[in-house]
């Protein structure tokens, strides 16, 4: 069971601030809180503004099969975007980040865990539900289940043939991101603050 | 003294490195230290390497400096939360000790107690953040210091020969932006790629240490070719190993291969960091011999 929180407004609009917006939105599963209202809210907000350039809502964007299926006539519109904004879960974000290899995907929402039966069964990619979504930082491959140390501030030093060095089958997370971000001309998101992880954020809920 | 006034000074730094025993017992690693590294700028003292309990490198470099050598304390995040790290960092500052190094830290299940929890709360980046912070007398919950907070000489490490070099480049920057005075590198076999590294890492403006492990042997250098995170012995090195095995065994090769290393690094570095492994005796010889 999971909740998805809408990141703070301005923190949206300092992301999207003069570009070109595809936005998706995920309804899937039920165990899922959406928050819909917001969301719209600040869609319109978006669109008034003359960013969006489409809309898609759907649902279980998290299995890939379905979502190629579901995107496939909205190709257009995700070419022109300057950059596709997810309204979901963390793990529809990075399965959406994954597919569109070279386009910036960010998350719009914040996942946080609320404690008792898991909804989904994640598929290739999973979300750790911190609360404080880092999709944004790290091209769309989450630092906190794609790193064994769940490192936020970039790579460690163990790291061997680009393997990680916990186990010899997992590549490294953040080679993977330097990879992405590199591809995608943002490896200015390295440039960051230094982030300090909140574990306050589960009591706050 | 902290070793950044000497890096301030246009001094070639040398350091070395020492392993705190499975026990309590550390006279033999004091007489080692005071035998062959009183004549070196400073003693590194890890914390549980390699994520193998052993006694405390807190309270060994205490031991170190009550016998006069300059000790330099290596934090990891791995077994500390925000605030025992804090806490630690006050600990030493109070003990005199104003040489850190601070480091992420290998993973748990590298070591003899895989079963433990991996902490990570922060990391090296974080970590070095939160020094500086403690420095402006405040901690990481925003809460004052009482009294004159401490200063640090705060160290970091990077690894010039990593294959994924461009990514190693960019988090020695953000560690630089955190607060770092100087660095320590992973051990290096391959000078010109050292070189290219450093043509890059010197936009940053803070002082590094050639990283140094003396090879042992061939299988040694073998072993960490396939199990050491940005290390990669030639195959002429180890070639060289093999050749004579007494002289090898001896150590003779080994030391005249590290001494090659810090000759050929020299002028684009500002000192070195000596990983001896257990071959203290060797450090003298090697210096000697890199003519430091």
């Amino acid at each position: 069971m999971l909740i998805t929180q809408l990141k703070d407004r301005d923190t949206i609009r300092s992301l999207t601030a003069g570009k070109k917006v595809f936005i998706i939105n995920c309804h899937g599963c039920r165990e899922v809180y959406f928050p819909l209202e917001e969301a719209a809210d600040l869609q319109t907000e978006l669109a008034s503004a003359g960013q969006v350039c489409g809309v898609v809502t759907t649902d279980y964007i998290c299995n890939p099969e379905n979502m190629e299926l579901r995107f496939s006539k909205y190709k257009e519109q995700i070419e022109a975007a300057d950059l596709v904004m997810v309204f979901s879960c963390g793990v529809g974000v990075q399965t959406v980040a994954a597919y569109l290899e070279e386009k910036t995907v960010l998350a719009g929402c914040d996942t946080v865990r609320l404690p008792g039966a898991q909804g989904v069964t994640p598929l290739e990619y999973d979300c750790g539900q911190c609360g404080e979504c880092y999709l944004n930082l790290t091209g769309g491959i989450c630092p906190i289940t794609a790193c064994s140390k769940s490192l936020v501030n970039g790579q460690c030093g163990g790291a061997k043939h680009g393997k990680c060095e916990v186990d010899s089958d997992m590549e490294c997370g953040w080679e993977r991101i330097y990879r992405r971000l590199e591809k995608i001309g943002r490896l200015d998101a390295l440039n960051c603050p230094t982030q300090i992880r909140n574990y306050a954020t589960d009591d706050e809920v | 003294m902290k070793i950044t006034e000497l890096f301030e000074r246009g001094e070639f730094v040398v350091s070395a490195e020492v392993g705190p025993p499975k026990g309590i017992h550390i006279e033999h690693l004091l007489e080692e230290a005071k035998t062959y590294l009183s004549g070196i700028t400073a003693v590194n003292v890890t914390d549980n390497q390699s994520s193998v309990m052993r006694l405390g490198s807190l309270a060994t470099c205490k031991a170190l400096l009550d016998e006069g050598l300059t000790p330099i304390f290596q934090l990891t995040c791995r077994d500390r939360n925000r605030i025992a790290l804090q806490s630690d960092l006050l600990s030493a500052a109070m003990l005199g000790i104003e040489n850190v190094l601070l480091l992420t830290g290998d993973h748990t299940k590298l070591g003899d107690h895989p079963q433990a929890k991996p902490v990570f709360d922060l990391d090296s980046v974080s970590l070095l953040h939160t020094a500086c912070l403690l420095e402006q007398g405040v901690d990481l919950g925003g809460n004052e210091l009482v009294g004159e907070p401490p200063k640090f000489a705060k160290g970091a490490v990077v690894s010039p020969c990593s294959d994924s070099v461009d990514a190693q480049l960019s988090k020695m920057e953000r560690k630089v932006r955190a607060g770092a005075d100087y660095f320590q590198t992973q051990a290096v076999y391959e000078p010109e790629k050292f070189i290219k590294f450093m043509e890059k890492a010197s936009q940053f403006g803070k002082p590094v240490q050639l990283g140094i492990v003396i090879p042992k042997s061939a299988g040694m250098a073998k072993y960490m070719n396939d199990n050491v995170a940005g290390i990669h012995v030639p195959q002429e090195m180890i070639d060289e190993l093999k050749a004579d095995k007494e002289k090898t065994k001896a150590g003779i090769t080994g030391v005249e291969i590290a001494a090659r290393i810090i000759r050929e690094c020299r002028p684009y570095c500002q000192g070195v960091h000596i990983m001896a492994l257990g071959w203290e005796s060797k450090v003298p010889a090697l210096l000697e011999q890199a003519g430091i």
